[in-house]
């Protein structure tokens, strides 16, 4: 094999020696193919381990020790610190709620928008929530009615706790296309 | 002055400007030969002469000069944030009419039979890597890094106070080169805006070489030869992409709405927009009775005109006005050439549907986010 190689290529090339290693490939001193691929599978799973480690403790980052969330139910006062008919900005800092007091009762609204979950802005003078990012606007309810937004806001959880005062839990959400604001924890009969 | 201004801003309303916009780009960028024979008679093809480009630029500087007298004009054009987009409006303008230029140069060129500008002459036009393009290379690159260096230092780039997730920017800008897909935004479900049609969009690019390869007017600057392709390339990169960004930099103000040029931003702008689905339409509107509670029976009248527009109309276009079209690519091409030209057109009509008809969704299925 050695020897129809290199004179092929000394037919095509002159000048050119035969290669060295395949003149000592059969001498021993080189790496068997046997031993050769065995080394190649350890090399191959020391790799798989190695990365498999290392995403192994990439994925644990996803899980931290302490998680420092803003909490997600508050008290939020008093119903009598809300006057009816008006949309309340106070927690929307805080805790990205506006509530809302009719003459009914109160509810508390999702300040992220439904179309691409940028922060809309109550504007009193029009009596309505406007979308800075594409325009989706809502009214008052959260119904919305004009740009983009597909659905109306969403709506959280509203209980009284037993010395009166306003818990909003925002881990339970009310939507209403699915039908869920007729819920009695959507709303808070004052 | 005044009056001028007040044309502007009303031209600038998105109905009359997309409209004029849409009428007058394909007799410029003739899309097929009836085009092509309007454009000759009205001499349309003068806009590419050396001239015109000179008068042009010169119109267009006039514009943005004598514009920035009026002080909402200058606030929104001088913002550090569109300046590159003043400059893309001259540059794209200046690019486009080159290759035309040198297109409709070749054109008649080859038809007097005489050599195009790009015919290889060897030796003759032999150019050495090093130091002939390198050195050009090398040069450019210093000069565009001190371009670089002088902009940012002369208009830094604004820095506003930290990030508040309550607190939304009003109006609320992407950076300008996804202002496109943010007017895309405003048509569509921010499933479809947002990712269905960027991909569609890369998908078509990379599918140019494989739909088009007619090899006359291939390799040099031409127009004759490929009038089609040229024209729909142009309009969804001039039409639906340049000029969505252009909208969104200089007509969108506070809350998402439009504004002229030349009008104050405010922030009060009262614009009448309850939009309403497709489905609100037929059975609200025109049938008189309450929305059914079914999903399927809802939105029904909505899947069938969008399923009729991706089923019926290829085929309607490959018997009549695409028939060439359809003999040349073969049916498994043109089915995907022209599913990809549907879906883009899709962005204007849904544009003007909300414009002139508050419609909002055709298909809207909010409980299973899915809405067309």
């Amino acid at each position: 094999m050695a020897e129809i190689i290199s004179k092929k290529s000394a037919t095509k090339e002159p000048g050119r020696r035969p290669p060295a290693a395949l003149d000592k490939a059969d001498t021993g001193d080189q790496i068997s193919r046997r031993s050769f691929f065995s080394w190649l599978s350890i090399g191959w799973f020391a790799f798989i381990a190695a990365t498999g480690g290392f995403f192994t403790m990439m994925l644990r980052f996803f899980f931290p020790n302490v998680l420092f969330e803003p909490v997600q139910t508050f008290r939020a006062g008093f119903p009598d610190d809300y006057t009816i008919g008006e949309v309340d900005l106070r927690w929307k800092n805080k805790y990205g709620v506006w509530i809302v007091r009719n003459n009914e009762g109160i509810y508390v609204l999702s300040t992220t928008c439904t179309h691409l979950g940028c922060t809309p802005n109550w504007l009193n003078s029009e009596q309505k929530f406007k979308c800075p990012c594409h325009g989706s606007g809502f009214f008052k309810t959260g119904i919305n009615f004009e740009g983009p937004a597909p659905r109306p806001l969403e709506r959280f959880k509203i209980t009284l706790a037993d010395n009166g005062q306003i818990i909003v839990d925002k881990t339970i959400k009310f939507q209403q296309e699915k039908g869920q604001w007729n819920d009695p924890e959507a709303f808070l009969n004052v | 002055m005044e009056s001028f201004k007040h044309f502007i801003d009303t031209i600038s309303n998105p109905t009359i400007l997309f409209t004029s916009t849409l009428i007058i780009f394909f007799f410029i960028f003739p899309i097929n030969d009836w085009f092509d024979k309007w454009n000759r008679r009205l001499k349309l093809y003068v806009l590419w002469s050396s001239k015109s480009m000179v008068i042009a630029s010169i119109l267009m500087a006039a514009f943005f000069v004598i514009g920035i007298s009026d002080p909402d004009f200058r606030s929104i054009v001088l913002k550090p944030d569109n300046v590159p987009i003043s400059g893309l409006i001259f540059l794209v303008y200046f690019f486009t009419w080159l290759s035309m230029h040198q297109a409709y140069e070749n054109d008649a060129k080859l038809e007097r039979g005489e050599p195009i500008d790009e015919q290889y002459d060897a030796p003759n036009d032999k150019v050495l890597v090093w130091p002939d393009l390198v050195y050009v290379e090398f040069i450019a690159l210093i000069l565009c890094s001190a371009f670089l260096m002088i902009w940012s230092i002369g208009l830094p780039a604004p820095i506003e106070e930290p990030a508040n997730p309550a607190e939304s920017p009003n109006p609320a800008k992407a950076p300008w080169y996804f202002l496109g897909l943010q007017e895309m935004l405003v048509y569509f479900d921010p499933w479809m805006a947002g990712v269905v049609l960027p991909t569609l969009i890369i998908v078509g690019l990379i599918a140019i070489p494989y739909m088009d390869n007619e090899p006359a007017g291939s390799g040099y600057y031409s127009f004759k030869n490929r009038k089609m392709s040229i024209a729909l390339f142009m309009f969804g990169w001039l039409v639906l992409w340049d000029m969505l960004i252009i909208v969104g930099t200089f007509l969108r103000g506070p809350n998402w709405n439009f504004f002229g040029p030349f009008e104050y931003w405010d922030i009060h702008k009262l614009e009448a927009l309850t939009n309403i689905n497709f489905s609100e339409y037929i059975y609200i509107k025109w049938m008189n009775t309450g929305l059914p509670k079914s999903i399927i029976f809802r939105e029904i009248w909505g899947i069938i005109v969008v399923l009729g527009y991706f089923l019926i109309l290829p085929p309607l276009l490959a018997k009549t006005m695409c028939k060439k079209l359809f003999a040349r690519l073969g049916s498994f091409k043109y089915s995907f050439f022209i599913m990809l030209i549907l879906i883009a057109i899709t962005l204007p009509i849904k544009m003007y549907l909300r414009w002139m008809f508050n419609l909002k969704y055709i298909i809207a299925i909010p409980e299973y986010f899915f809405n067309f």
